[in-house]
């Protein structure tokens, strides 16, 4: 088995406070043209942003790594779904 | 030629229901529990309704009984059957995708979901393993009134019966559309659905099972303070009459979907959610996701140009949550589209919504700048 590198930091994109469905809109922008296996990590508080990120991962051959609690925001509950990117169209 | 497309859940009053409706109004106004000429002529019909819609639905009319609503049935029926057992358990099994208001219910006792796939159906060995702890109840839709998925309602009685807990079938999107399943120990119906007015709801209850209906002591504990007699008449009628040309009317209606089903595959990127056979699926509902889409900009955009949908999005919703049935089936929830055939479905109507949908989805991915995305 080869010596595996530290894996890069995943970039962070924020769309707390967006509500659906800009968190897909911003996320399909942001990440265009980035090659296959990209990891991302997204920060949401829509509480439509759960299942719609994984619905937006199967129809993109993405992949939803993990979800786990982020920074919340003026209060409101966040989250951090972190992604690993299908190839790009 | 009518100028608008109605395709939302709700359905246009049949005509049929309508004339009931309007002769009862001037027959059975009076209180059917007065002794006089006018309340025996409204007792008179009240129970001829009751006997109809017993017919209907295959069972005898001392179990039916009339509610204010489809929502207060559910609710009623998941009181008075918890309470009656609750020394049983304090614990109602039922589909993660039932209806709001059951689920509600059910968490006002206890809510033991059982998830459900893709298609939005419960796997039998789950609902088996669900009831292998004991319940109080176990609720399981008839089909589901988003998606149109139908649930396996005779083998999902059977493990509830072998489990000797009671079934309450919520038939609200499914009876008056396809057969009157037989196995049930509760079944409750919704006017609205198939074209009898709203303000009214029906709930059958087989006489062997318990129940204590909860509230204060009423002659009616279903209905407190009595029914709408003509209203309970119209949904009587108009039951009969769609069960009278079910078969032609699936046949017909099927055939639309499969029309839309048809042009909505030809716009890019939309979630298709649901049964794929068509014997696994209401014949008249039918949903889809667009992605990049807000579903209220999309509503607003179809009713524009004629066509008024439903739609599970949280942004068309006063809640800011998405529907729990698109969640629970793991399907896009933004940009969603929900579709009801009434029996005035027409190819009309299909060809308006085909017309105007692939521009309408365009119009609003374009002011999201997700044209191209």
């Amino acid at each position: 088995m080869s010596q595996a590198a530290t894996p890069p930091v995943p970039r962070v994109l924020d769309y707390r406070g967006l509500r659906c469905p800009m968190p897909i809109v911003r996320l399909a922008a942001d990440t265009r043209g980035e090659p296959a296996g990209t990891t991302v990590t997204v920060l949401w508080t829509d509480p439509a942003a759960r299942s719609d990120l994984a619905a937006w991962a199967r129809m993109r051959g993405a992949n939803v790594a993990e979800v786990v609690p982020a920074e919340p925001l003026d209060g409101v509950e966040a989250w951090a779904t972190t992604l690993v990117l299908g190839p790009p169209r | 030629m009518t100028t608008r497309s109605y395709l939302d859940a709700r359905a246009p009053l049949h005509p049929v229901a309508r004339e009931a409706v309007l002769a009862a109004l001037d027959e059975g106004w009076a209180d059917p529990t007065r002794l006089h000429s006018e309340g025996r002529r409204a007792a008179t019909l009240l129970a001829a309704a009751r006997a109809t819609l017993a017919e209907s639905l295959g069972c005898r009319p001392e179990e039916v009984h009339a509610t204010p609503s489809h929502t207060a049935s559910l609710h009623a029926a998941v009181a008075a059957v918890t309470t009656a057992r609750r020394r049983v358990a304090a614990r109602v099994v039922h589909s993660a995708v039932e209806r709001g208001a059951l689920i509600a219910a059910a968490r006002e006792v206890g809510s033991a979901p059982v998830a459900v796939d893709r298609t939005g159906r419960v796997e039998l060995e789950t609902w088996r393993q669900a009831l292998g702890e004991p319940a109080a109840l176990a609720a399981l839709q008839l089909a589901n009134p988003e998606v149109g998925t139908l649930q396996p309602i005779a083998a999902a009685h059977e493990v509830a019966a072998a489990a000797g807990v009671p079934l309450l079938v919520d038939g609200g999107a499914g009876v008056g559309h396809v057969p009157v399943p037989e196995a049930w120990d509760l079944l409750a119906a919704d006017p609205t659905s198939w074209g009898g007015p709203a303000g009214v709801g029906v709930l059958a209850v087989r006489s062997r099972v318990r129940v204590r209906p909860v509230g204060p002591e009423d002659p009616d504990p279903w209905a407190p303070g009595g029914v709408s007699v003509p209203l309970l008449v119209g949904a009587a009628a108009g039951l009969r009459a769609v069960l009278t040309g079910r078969e032609a009317a699936e046949r017909r209606r099927r055939a639309l979907l499969e029309r839309i089903r048809a042009c909505v595959a030809g716009i890019p990127d939309v979630d298709v959610p649901g049964a794929a056979r068509a014997d696994e699926s209401l014949p008249h509902v039918m949903t889809f996701s667009c992605l990049y889409v807000d579903g209220e900009a999309l509503l607003g955009e179809l009713d524009r140009r004629g066509i008024a949908v439903g739609s599970g999005s949280a942004c068309t919703a006063s809640s800011l949550e998405p529907s729990h049935v698109l969640v629970a089936m793991g399907v896009l929830t933004h940009g969603n589209v929900r579709l009801t055939l009434s029996l005035e479905a027409s190819d009309e109507d299909v060809d308006r919504l085909c017309a105007a949908l692939p521009d309408a989805v365009a119009t609003v991915r374009r002011a999201l700048g997700a044209d191209a995305l």
